[in-house]
């Protein structure tokens, strides 16, 4: 029996073994341990972001080298002190300060001690560095803007966080990546792909040789360049002329859908979310609520487009056999809706399709809506028939474009004034929705989406979704999202007729003081009500400014959108704007130095400042010398 | 069979077992004392060179045992135990310290560990006085010589201080069991080591809670024909009650911290991470680093020369009481799977062969053997994978170290030149 009990006890012990190994070996074993190995370090060899160049291949973002000295205090030595802070050109104390802060922080991982050296300080202590054991020079590379605009367009890298970490397994904490505009929708492609070198080590964490003879390191790729559609001077300069103003601006190029310029007023230089300042400056912008610079008001700012939505309606009118361009109606100075009169001010008479839009006659646009609704059997059938035409334009949705962010905005629908007011004919009406006539009320666009519908307009029946991405290293983009053209269900021969309205808004109209020499513009005024609430009142702030246009009318080069936030009418502010820019960018020079000098230096600070005065105030003031401002200092200067 | 060459009565299965633990042994020797400026693998500045050399020279041992004339072991068994002895007590005067431990005499050419000696001659001393036809095993007063046997080099080796050795010779207690001695002996021992641990683990109260509730399962199940002895019963418990409390006290009055570190460790008592933290990095970080090396192995391993941890010295002591970690990385489960398959086989067979001796000296020899190997095999193995307790004791015919390998090999070939000879008469 004796016998039998010891075998029986070496059996039960090599059991116990193997039933250890195996919890050891399979079921605690994780295949991905490479990372979690004391013995195995991976260095990370970064590639050097990509540039982005404008259209016109001017620099606007590179790179800038910024070389910083790094310890290990664990292995540092003893070293003369007095001869190395000289080296480095730092206080003394200060240096004994920072070496026991990174000793604080972790004595085996590298900290920073002395941040950003210049290149001649790199050069010099280069070769040196070797004799101070623990210390060493780190290159990194910091985002340099050739520009002092474009931030909404451009965005900013910053650190990883933990969300990122757990979304893309790529990133290690302490890496970069985009965080806003082309930097973030481009990442991969601006960022390219790190390299890695596994490096054997000891339990002494000294090197003893690559891992597997670095069968497993990966070579870094480069990040490549890439050419944004963004022209830098028109952007430049529509910042400008954006100074002291709130609103946003885009424009397009019809043939391709391609956006020239992005801006939105106020903004920041993007130089400030750069390096080690970022983060301050960015809570700084951030918190700033009134200005609000990190809101891009040219793609998320949701307003009602006010009179260059009657350009759609009128297309929709003939489009629906709704009118002919002869069709009149008679404006009363004002138009009634159900015994309570509207005003218009066209000045009153009676009103063709192209006189009702170079005057912007309110009473004509309500009259031709009113006469859709007569086209269908319901009012529902109207109106779904309606919001497709609407949405067709690129209105009540996201476009699709390479924007990191946007706005849907809305187009009011059967479901909603079902809604709102009950299911049935008898409940709502076109008399009950005409403010859609004349863009107010539930219609919300954004400015992109202003500007979207105008080169839809001026490409007569067609637009190319808005993109900012022309070529990734020197070559054009093929995304058929990008280059197939998207059709509006208007057709084309209505569009002509609508076309030569918005010229003569130009040449005759609400815009006639806008007018540039040699160049035809089609385009269309807007003086948008709005209000907002103070004290829990619904008040109302002067009537926000807005402009669409393209140019020239034939083969046209340029669609704008021009939104002014409480910048009064239409031709004021926004119009003014617009006609620059297309100067701008056509001409690439101003002749009417005299219009340009009074957008440079007029702001609307005083009229943003209304609201928050806490007194009774003004609104749609005739006079606007007292925007004028005297040209203010460097230091004061708001960016 | 009788007459037959020697070759032809050996047993073959033993050898072969013998030397794959050795081949296997050696190459991963080689793995863990690897650098990348090694020229030749036989060179005898490097470990592996060394170890390779005592292969040969245990080579030679074992033909030189094989050749001796089977009575000679029993016949000069009392002379070896008497020559061992004075050698472990000569350390305290010429002994050599290395790792801290007094252990060696310096030959010159290589440090000799008379402490592996001794495990021979002890094993074959025993297994003389216990075959002794004078020699009755029931009787106490032979029950303790028997003991004192066992004791002598022990009590010899400890202050060297060596435990992990010591711890050896109280195993081969296992011959004087397996040759009469009542079977109670075994169950207090294992009584006393259960108590032991659930005493660390439970407390004092939970033992005795246990403990009755046992004898109250007993008396419930109590019938006509099985006769429960109460009284023997209750005193068991009482004593095992009072050696649990005298546990409590040994723990935390006589134990140094250190002690108390190590049972924390195997025992998982440890619940605070902050402590358990610092026990890793100090007491228990051999262990922590082996099981960690042994994991990253998974299921294949890495492969030879490969093991990131081997490489990196993680593991201290990796080439000696430690070896069983570069198995475990580069070999993976199923090196160290095959490895202890190799030991639970040879084992059996030496189990097997011991009964099958019809003479009782061999077959004590045998049971002597068995119980060095297995003990080294247990504590070795059952400390790098991080279920028993970390005591210093190699791995047979695997660890590094040249008198440890040379006396494994004689005693194990002893033996087999013990059994080649159990047809012959009159040994």
């Amino acid at each position: 029996m004796k016998k039998f009990l010891l075998s029986s006890i070496i059996i039960i012990i090599g059991l116990t073994f193997i039933g250890r190994l195996s919890y050891l070996q399979i079921f605690s074993f994780s295949p991905d341990q490479v990372m979690e190995d004391p013995a195995i370090k991976a260095i990370y060899d970064y590639p050097e972001r990509g540039y982005i160049y404008d259209r016109n291949n001017k620099l606007l973002v590179g790179n800038d080298p910024a070389y910083d000295v790094m310890v290990i205090p664990r292995e540092v030595r003893a070293l003369d002190t007095l001869e190395f802070c000289g080296l480095l050109d730092v206080d003394k104390e200060k240096f004994i300060k920072q070496l026991k802060r990174a000793r604080i922080y972790s004595p085996r991982l590298p900290s920073v001690l002395v941040p950003q050296l210049s290149k001649q300080d790199y050069a010099r202590l280069q070769e040196k560095m070797r004799r101070y054991p623990g210390f060493y020079i780190q290159k990194r590379s910091l985002r340099y803007y050739d520009t002092n605009s474009a931030a909404n367009v451009l965005g900013y890298i910053s650190e990883v966080n933990e969300r990122d970490l757990a979304k893309n397994p790529y990133y290690v904490q302490g890496e970069l990546t985009g965080r806003t505009g082309v930097e973030k929708v481009y990442e991969d492609t601006l960022r390219g792909s790190k390299g890695v070198q596994y490096i054997q080590k000891d339990r002494f964490n000294r090197d003893i040789g690559k891992y597997k003879d670095g069968a497993l390191d990966v070579v870094p790729e480069q990040g490549k360049e890439i050419t944004i559609t963004i022209d830098k001077e028109l952007q430049e300069y529509g910042e400008l002329l954006m100074n002291g103003k709130h609103g946003g601006i885009v424009a397009i190029e019809p043939s391709s859908g391609e956006i020239l310029a992005m801006i939105s007023g106020p903004t920041y230089e993007p130089s400030l979310l750069v390096g080690r300042k970022r983060s301050k400056n960015y809570t700084k912008l951030y918190n700033d609520s009134i200005s609000n610079p990190t809101f891009d008001r040219s793609i998320s700012f949701e307003k009602s487009p006010g009179s260059p939505f009657k350009a759609i309606n009128a297309l929709i009118a003939l489009q629906e056999g709704a009118i002919t361009p002869s069709t009149t109606f008679t404006c009363r100075n004002g138009f009634y809706i159900e015994r309570s009169k509207k005003g218009c001010h066209c000045g009153g008479g009676t009103r063709n399709l192209n006189n009702g839009i170079y005057k912007s006659c309110n009473a004509y646009f309500v009259g031709a809506y009113k006469k859709i609704f007569e086209q269908f059997p319901s009012n529902s059938e109207a109106m779904d028939a309606w919001e497709k035409h609407v949405k067709s334009f690129g209105m009540g949705n996201y476009l699709g474009s390479d924007l990191h962010t946007g706005r849907p905005g809305t187009v009011p629908n059967t479901k909603l004034y079902n809604k709102w007011y009950g299911i049935g004919d008898k409940r709502w009406s076109a008399t009950t929705t005409y403010s859609n006539a004349i863009g107010q009320g539930e219609v919300n666009v954004t400015p992109i989406q202003l500007a979207n519908m105008t080169a839809a307009i001026a490409n007569r029946g067609h637009y190319f979704t808005p993109h900012i991405l022309k070529k990734v290293e020197g070559k054009d983009i093929k995304n058929p999202d990008f280059t197939e053209a998207k059709y509006t269900t208007i057709d084309k021969k209505h569009f002509e007729s609508v076309v030569q309205g918005m010229a003569d808004v130009y040449k005759k109209g609400t815009a006639s003081g806008v007018q540039i020499p040699d160049i035809e513009i089609a385009g269309k005024t807007g003086t948008v009500e709005n209000y907002t609430v103070i004290d829990s009142v619904r008040t109302q702030l002067t009537d926000n400014s807005v402009f669409v246009a393209f140019a020239p009318v034939d083969n046209p080069k340029i669609a704008i959108a021009v939104y002014i936030q409480n910048g009064y009418y239409g031709g004021r502010y926004a119009g003014h704007i617009a006609s620059l820019l297309i100067e701008k960018y056509l001409k690439r020079e101003i002749t009417r130095k005299d219009l340009e000098k009074r957008m440079l230096e007029r702001t609307l600070e005083a009229e943003y400042a209304k609201p928050y005065s806490g007194q009774p105030f003004k609104i749609n003031e005739r006079d606007w010398s007292k925007h004028t401002i005297k040209p203010k200092t460097e230091e004061t200067q708001s960016r | 069979m009788a007459g037959k060459s020697i070759l032809k009565r050996v047993d073959w299965l033993t050898i072969f077992i013998y030397l794959a633990l050795l081949t296997i042994g050696w190459v991963n020797i080689y793995s863990s004392t690897f650098t990348e400026e090694t020229i030749s693998i036989f060179d005898f500045n490097t470990l592996h060179g060394k170890q390779f050399f005592f292969i040969g020279v245990s080579f030679a041992s074992i033909i030189l045992v094989l050749a001796l004339d089977a009575g000679f072991y029993e016949r000069f068994s009392s002379l070896l135990y008497l020559i061992s002895m004075v050698s472990l007590l000569g350390l305290f005067v010429f002994g050599k310290t290395i790792a801290g431990a007094t252990s060696w005499y310096d030959l010159g050419f290589f440090n000799l560990q008379p402490s592996e000696l001794a495990k021979v001659a002890t094993a074959l001393a025993l297994a003389k006085y216990l075959s002794d036809i004078q020699t009755d095993i029931k009787r106490n007063k032979d029950q303790l010589y028997a003991f004192l046997v066992l004791l002598i080099p022990a009590i010899l080796i400890i202050p060297q201080p060596d435990p992990g050795s010591a711890l050896v010779f109280f195993a081969m207690a296992f011959v004087i069991f397996r040759e009469g001695l009542p079977i109670y002996f075994l169950g207090i021992v294992l009584l006393a080591v259960v108590v032991f641990i659930t005493t660390l683990m439970f407390g004092t109260i939970w033992v005795s809670i246990f403990l009755a509730l046992i004898i109250i399962l007993f008396l419930l199940l109590k019938r006509k024909t099985f006769k429960v002895p109460v009284f023997p019963m209750v005193s068991v418990a009482v004593i095992a009650i009072l050696f649990s409390l005298s546990v409590n006290f040994v723990f935390n009055e006589v134990f140094e911290q250190r002690h108390r570190d190590r049972f924390s460790l195997w025992l998982r008592l440890e619940k605070d991470p902050n402590k358990l933290e610092k026990i890793r990095k100090t007491i228990g970080y051999n262990t922590y680093q082996s099981e960690k090396a042994i994991e990253s192995g998974g299921f294949f391993g890495k492969g030879f020369l490969e093991g990131t941890r081997t490489k990196g010295d993680f593991v201290p002591e990796q080439h000696t009481d430690y070896i069983f970690s570069t198995v475990g990385e580069e070999w993976g489960f199923v090196g160290t799977t095959t490895v202890v398959l190799l030991f639970t086989l040879l084992l059996l067979r030496l189990v097997y062969l011991s009964e099958r001796q019809k003479n009782p000296f061999s077959r004590m020899y045998g049971y002597g053997v068995i119980s060095i190997l297995f003990i080294h095999y247990f504590i070795n193995i059952g400390m790098v994978i991080g279920i028993l307790p970390t005591v210093g004791i190699p791995l047979p015919f695997f660890s590094y170290g040249g008198s440890g390998l040379l006396f494994f090999t004689i005693l194990l070939f002893i033996f087999l030149k013990l059994d080649s000879n159990r047809l012959k008469e009159g040994i």
